[in-house]
Formats: structure tokens, C-alpha cells, sequence
């Protein structure tokens, strides 16, 4: 579980965005994001939360449907 | 990476320094005994260890013929000295002493500069030579760039009494050792002793020799010729089960540095690194008076999931207390990383970070996230205003309940 960052994930913003989920994917760092085989969902992959630079890559690419929340 | 003494007299001999005849190694009492024979004289069997302490553990014995050496031999080979096996036995003639010298070059930490040291008082270790007879040592610095000259040896060993033609061929000696020291990338070439036999020749009785681990590269030439593997790993004594978990910490996770681990038997955990700070930082919490349970170094911005396993090593092994996180001003690390990996390593071992951090020293990089972490977990924290060997005695001071 992670103790120092949350990643909050609009599902039904990835899901109306061709191409997001796979983008989120690709972007971050450390792995955070895992998009489904069919790349329209995006998971978490919770024992990398703790990793996140901060690097505010995912929120760039996704504004709307990613928040990045600092939990200290 | 350390010699043996046989690698260090090769190398000693390839330089013109003298040394004992025979001076070759044994893998069996055969090949001690047929070395013995070729030598046709008395001759010492010395086990070829990466410690000291032979002499009393006998792994050093005298013989008189081929036979009483392959005896010898057998008695040694199997010996285990402070955790090493013999990497073979050296057999050498072994000659009347009429005097014994000493003879050093090493790194002069405060100087930036190679130092050499002699003194007429060698056989003995150098360290109670200084203390109870320092008239009897004589030191200089001198440069890596400039040429090194002969002058500048033979000040040295005239500078304790030496004179005549005992001053020139000692001086002679010095000189190659300097030589050694400078085109080998040595942090450590020793002779000690350096004996006058009572014929009056001066010879390597026994010597060390210390490569700087960054030379390794460029020494290939020399290794090669010695037969020595540059990947081996040689260390005073085995690695321990904690050493060997820290190293496995690091190699799991390219991210950063998290390594170089080393036990101590004291209380005081320690997470330390940056620039030149693991050494600093460890010699500042002994001259407070605490007493460190390991060395390490971290460095390059390692993962939280790689220091959060190095807190947890470290709060594992029996008797640490409590840890102190410290490191020189860092740039490329990031202070808020190593926050999370120190207080996660923390609270996965089932331990508060304000009672388990004795304190938190790391300025630099992303340290305004790096401190409110810090202080959302109450873990003491301070800052660049606090030089390293301050927050060496706060954490000592959190130690004793200060």
C-alpha cells in the first residue's frame, strides 16, 4: 500500500480517449500505469505509487483524468 | 584490491627492489620442498594470506632442508588465518638479519599528496614506532605530476641517521618504491621489514602492496603479468551474511546506489552517502562517541524500494538501535526519495520513524517535499545550516537520550 502518493484515474475519461490508456503507459517513469490489453482501461500497479517523481507527466497527458496526490 | 605478498614482490622485484632468493610460491610440500632444494640452504615458509597475524597462527615456519620444508608446508596449506585460505605457500632463503628498516608510501589525506615514511625500527608495526619513537620516523610528501628524483628519498632515509654507503642503497630502495607507488596506481606499497643482512645486502622481507580500485582499469598490463584476475573480489576477511544481503539489495535494482555495505558491531545504524560523505560522515559519528553498526554508501538517486530494503537490512541486523540518515548536499539524489525509502523501510520493520530516525540530514534536491515528509512523521530533520559532523553528534545525542 502506498503511504506517500495516491494516483486518482478517471476510468470514463481514459476509456472516451482513443490511445490514452497506452500513452499513460508509456509515459510514466516508474511504471505506475498499466493499460489493458484492449487499451481502453488504465490500472495501477500499486507497489510503484511510491516511486512517482512527481514528473507531472501522466497529468499532462491526461488533465482531466489523472490527479497525482501527495498524501504528506 | 590487495596484493599478496608473493604478487607484491614480483611487482617489488620487477623495479629492482632485491629480494630474498628463491621468493617463489608452493601449491603442495613438492613443489615447497624441490623450491627448498634449489635453494640449498635454510629457508621460511610463509602462507600466502590476505591477513596479518601468521606468525601466531603458524603460517610462518622454518626449515633447514627439502625435507623439513615439504613438512612445513603440509602444516600450512591446510591453515586457515582469520577466515582465508593459503592461496599458496612462499618459500625464500631465509638469511642472518643484522638490522631491520621500514619503508612505506601511502596517501596523505590532508596533504592531497603520496607520503612516503621511513625508519630504522622496521619489523615491528609502524603505527607503535610513531607513537613511542618518533625520532626513529622520518615522512615527506611528494608530487604525482613532477618527476620523482632520487634526492628526495635519500633526504628521507638521512633524515633518521642513516649514512654512508647504508644511506645510498637504502635511499635506492625508497626511490623504486615511489616509483611503484606512482606508475601503479597504489594507495599502499610497503616494505617492512627491509632488512641489512649480515653480509651486509639489504632485502624485501615482506611488503604490501594496495591498488586503488579506479586503477584497476588502466593496470591491465601489470595484473595480467602478475597473473592476477582484476574481478576478484579481495577483501581483509570474508564477507558477512549482512554484506552479502546489501550487496544483493543493491544488484536487484539498477536505480542508484545503495551498497558497499560493511558490518560493524555497534548500535547505531547507518544510511549515508553523497560525495566523499559515507567517510566523513561514519568518522564524525566515532569522534562523538557512537558507535556505528555498518558503513554504506548511497548515492544516485536510488529507489524508494531499493533504500526502504536497506533500512530494513539495517533495522534487521541485531543490536541497531536506531538509524541515522545523512548525506553531503546532494544534487542528483533526491532528498524526498530517500525520505520515503528510509520511512517506509522504517514502518515495514514495525517501527515508528520518529522513535527508529535518530536524524535526518540530507539538503539539496527537492528537499522542501524531502522535509515535509520528514516532519509529517515526526522525524527529526535539519538542514545545510548543519554541517555533517553537527548532525553526526545530534544523532549520536538522540542515541544516549540527549
Amino acid at each position: 500500500m502506498a503511504m506517500f502518493i495516491r494516483i486518482d484515474v478517471d476510468d470514463a475519461v481514459v476509456a472516451r480517449t482513443p490511445g490514452l490508456a497506452v500513452k499513460l503507459a508509456e509515459v510514466c517513469p516508474v511504471n505506475i500505469f498499466a493499460a489493458d490489453s484492449a487499451g481502453n482501461r488504465v490500472g495501477i500497479v500499486e507497489e510503484n505509487v511510491d516511486e512517482c517523481t512527481l514528473c507531472e507527466l501522466c497529468t499532462q497527458a491526461c488533465p482531466e483524468g489523472v490527479r497525482v496526490v501527495k498524501l504528506y | 584490491m590487495r596484493f599478496y605478498e608473493f604478487e607484491s614482490k614480483r611487482l617489488f622485484g620487477k623495479l629492482g627492489i632485491p629480494l630474498p632468493r628463491g621468493s617463489k610460491v608452493a601449491a603442495n610440500a613438492a613443489e615447497a620442498s624441490a623450491i627448498a632444494a634449489e635453494i640449498a640452504g635454510p629457508v621460511v615458509l610463509k602462507s600466502q594470506v590476505l591477513s596479518g597475524g601468521r606468525m601466531k597462527a603458524g603460517g610462518v615456519l622454518f626449515a633447514d632442508t627439502p625435507e623439513q620444508a615439504a613438512a612445513a608446508a603440509e602444516k600450512i596449506l591446510p591453515l586457515k588465518i582469520s577466515g582465508h585460505s593459503a592461496r599458496g605457500v612462499l618459500v625464500e632463503q631465509r638469511a642472518p638479519v643484522a638490522q631491520e628498516y621500514y619503508v612505506g608510501v601511502t596517501w596523505d589525506g590532508i596533504h592531497k599528496l603520496p607520503i612516503m615514511i621511513f625508519s630504522d625500527m622496521g619489523g615491528i608495526d609502524i603505527e607503535e614506532v610513531a607513537e613511542r619513537h618518533p625520532e626513529h620516523i622520518g615522512k615527506r610528501n611528494f608530487s604525482t605530476i613532477a618527476p620523482f628524483s632520487d634526492y628526495m628519498a635519500k633526504e628521507l632515509v638521512a633524515s633518521v641517521g642513516v649514512t654512508g654507503s647504508d644511506l645510498n642503497r637504502l635511499s635506492a630502495i625508497a626511490a623504486s618504491l615511489a616509483r611503484v607507488f606512482i606508475n601503479y596506481g597504489l594507495t599502499l606499497a610497503e616494505i617492512n621489514p627491509l632488512a641489512k643482512l649480515e653480509d651486509g645486502r639489504f632485502v624485501c622481507l615482506d611488503g604490501h602492496i594496495d591498488m586503488e580500485d579506479e586503477a584497476i582499469d588502466s593496470q591491465q598490463a601489470i595484473l595480467k603479468e602478475l597473473s592476477m584476475d582484476p574481478a576478484e573480489k579481495r577483501q581483509a576477511r570474508p564477507a558477512t551474511q549482512f554484506e552479502i544481503d546489501g550487496a544483493k539489495i543493491d544488484a536487484a535494482d539498477h536505480r542508484g546506489v545503495a551498497g558497499n555495505v560493511v558490518e560493524f558491531d555497534g548500535t547505531l545504524g547507518l544510511v549515508i552517502g553523497a560525495g566523499g560523505g559515507s567517510l566523513t560522515l561514519f568518522d564524525a559519528v566515532r569522534k562523538h562517541g557512537g558507535k556505528p553498526a555498518n558503513y554504506c554508501e548511497i548515492g544516485g538517486n536510488p529507489s524508494v524500494s531499493k533504500t526502504c530494503e536497506l533500512t530494513k537490512l539495517i533495522l534487521a541486523k541485531p543490536g541497531v538501535e536506531k538509524i541515522a540518515v545523512m548525506m553531503n548536499v546532494v544534487s542528483n539524489t533526491r532528498v524526498d526519495i530517500v525520505a520515503r525509502g528510509v520511512i517506509k523501510g522504517v514502518v515495514e520493520s514495525g517501527f515508528k520513524p520518529s522513535e527508529k530516525i535518530a536524524i535526518f540530514r540530507i539538503p539539496g534536491s527537492w528537499e522542501t517535499d524531502g522535509f515535509a515528509i520528514l516532519k509529517h512523521y515526526g522525524v527529526p530533520y535539519c538542514d545545510r545550516t548543519v554541517s555533517m559532523y553537527e548532525a553526526a553528534g545530534r544523532a549520536v545525542a538522540n542515541m544516549q537520550g540527549r
